[in-house]
């Protein structure tokens, strides 16, 4: 059932004109900072074959590609999810899930996988780019594939907290503006920890950025791996538990 | 006949606003159950809480042999539900939408096509079934909201309100449904309408207030609202007085010269006698209609009796 409803989201995205003009959009942008990095490599080719342990093509490209990336989904994620619940409601179409044999969270998980999957889609086609790499290069596949996986669990955890704001909330828009809200909060939450000799492990630990960025190195972590399942877990949780309370309405 | 729904001391709050008091009913495969009432009085709330998309505050709802509360998904795979708005996905074609329906209430693959096109020829809607749901009038939009409750053939049909907004011909269409469906079906509707409750319902239940005050069948029902009285039109003028000697004629009302309303002993119809009245004095009989009591009267009187 959570399939079903998976299948329904994903094709809904594509029926309305906002997944191709959102994919066509984020690749020229995203198209155009990857060129950049690759001119800035050009110019710095010379100085770097002079450096013994000197960044690479991997780390001069691919690694500030995905961050680009991330700080993209952080801005359209919230309009990919706001109507995700939100517009359901409004339409009053939720009523034909509440009334269809299926449990709550088959509906959250449903909604929620068939948004991932349009934003998986646009996280393949970045991961495509640096591919042109390999006509003039070689690219360390294993940091490349150690990106590819903290972007693929980051957007995750970019939509879990989408979906849980268009449970919340009664309007798209307000949706939109707290989902922002939060995941900004969450990213920026380390940005004055890194600048101090002591960093706060308490804030360090909750920030989306810190663990991202841990991801990119290529280092790969459990404990950065737990932090993103266990945040998508609670966001899920906490859409489910909204869901079922609204059949409460006081 | 096998029970279908089994309600009982069903109770609904807001906040300490009581939606729905206390009420308890059944309903047998082959019956059309009518909620009557007035807007505000709990139909709807009482209809959410029947197809599990609101949880009662008290009392318990038991679907053939499932309780809602505790076995929600095999009680709502007995249940079709159209909501007083049609839930509708605008965007979607009427195949797409009712195949997607029928996989969310768990029709098996191979058996949609064949459900899809009994749904689409029982709902009139093979004409239009490629053509987007937003294109499409009110009265396709509402029978695709019909169809939509059919599509998994559930034992239990609950609608509500099914006929609002549409033209006369679409009401008569899909009260014909309605009828065809009481067949192998037990149908719940709720109306405001109570010529519509006469034409479709064996049973009906007048809820006010949130209170269940009458439970009758229907032919109890609008022999208990006969009020004794007719509307007399001719195209010549009334002689009241030849009127008032009729046996049984207990007052008259004159409403213009060519109109009035006469009340009459219970005892004693005059209605035959009226009419041969007419054609002896020659005032061109136009129409004879016995009045009924409106639904709102309906509640006062009953709130009366209950009082008295």
């Amino acid at each position: 059932m959570i399939l079903t409803i998976a299948a329904q989201e994903f094709k809904s995205h594509f029926i309305s004109p906002l997944a191709w003009i959102l994919m066509a959009v984020l690749q020229i942008i995203l198209g155009y900072l990857f060129l950049t990095q690759v001119e800035t490599f050009t110019l710095m080719q010379d100085k770097l074959l002079n450096i013994t342990g000197a960044p690479g093509l991997t780390d001069v490209i691919i690694t500030p590609l995905f961050s680009n990336a991330g700080v993209i989904f952080l801005l359209v994620t919230p309009l990919l999810t706001m109507r995700v619940i939100c517009d359901e409601r409004r339409n009053k179409t939720l009523c034909l899930l509440f009334s269809a044999p299926v449990t709550n969270s088959d509906i959250i998980l449903g909604k929620y996988l068939g948004t991932l999957g349009l934003m998986w889609v646009i996280v393949i086609l970045v991961g495509l780019m640096p591919f042109t790499l390999l006509l003039g290069g070689d690219i360390d596949t294993g940091k490349f594939f150690a990106n590819g996986m903290a972007l693929i669990l980051l957007v995750a955890a970019f939509a879990s907290t989408g979906i849980l704001m268009s449970t919340l909330a009664e309007h798209p828009t307000v949706a939109a503006i707290s989902t922002f809200g939060i995941l900004i909060v969450l990213w920026l939450l380390n940005i004055n920890q890194t600048m101090s000799d002591k960093p706060n492990e308490l804030i360090q630990g909750l920030s989306l950025l810190y663990h991202y960025q841990n991801i990119q190195t290529g280092l790969i972590d459990s404990r950065d791996i737990i932090y993103f399942l266990l945040y998508i877990c609670t966001f899920i949780v906490l859409s489910i538990y909204c869901l079922a309370n609204q059949r409460l309405q006081k | 006949m096998s029970t279908l729904i089994e309600v009982d001391h069903l109770s609904r709050y807001f906040g300490k606003v009581c939606a729905v008091n206390d009420i308890s009913f059944t309903l047998e495969r082959g019956q059309v159950l009518g909620f009557l009432g007035i807007n505000g009085a709990g139909k709807t709330t009482t209809l959410q809480m029947l197809s599990g998309n609101l949880a009662p505050s008290n009392g318990n709802i038991k679907i053939k042999d499932f309780t809602i509360i505790n076995n929600p998904i095999q009680a709502k795979q007995c249940i079709g539900y159209l909501p007083d708005t049609p839930p509708l996905y605008k965007d979607l074609t009427v195949t797409e939408f009712l195949i997607y329906c029928a996989k969310i209430h768990g029709v098996s693959k191979h058996e949609i096509k064949k459900t899809l096109e009994n749904v689409l020829q029982r709902c009139a809607l093979i004409s239009v079934k490629n053509r987007l749901i937003s294109n499409l009038s009110k009265g396709y939009q509402q029978r695709i909201g019909i169809a939509q409750a059919l599509i998994h053939n559930p034992d239990i049909i609950i609608l509500d309100e099914p006929t609002v907004g549409l033209d006369p011909l679409q009401i008569k269409e899909i009260r014909q449904l309605i009828k065809k469906l009481s067949e192998d079906h037990g149908i719940i509707i709720s109306t405001h309408n109570l010529s519509e409750a006469e034409e479709v319902c064996s049973q009906v239940q007048i809820i006010h207030k949130g209170c269940l005050i009458v439970k009758e069948r229907i032919t109890e029902l609008m022999q208990s609202i006969k009020q004794c009285s007719l509307l007399i039109t001719t195209k010549k003028p009334i002689d009241c007085v030849v009127l008032n000697a009729i046996d049984g004629v207990n007052a008259i009302e004159k409403i213009s010269d060519y109109q009035v309303k006469i009340n009459y002993l219970d005892s004693l119809d005059p209605t035959q006698s009226i009419i041969q009245c007419s054609l002896l004095n020659n005032w061109a009989l136009i129409e004879v209609t016995p009045i009924k009591k409106s639904l709102e009267e309906i509640f006062i009187s009953y709130i009366d009796k209950e009082q008295s």
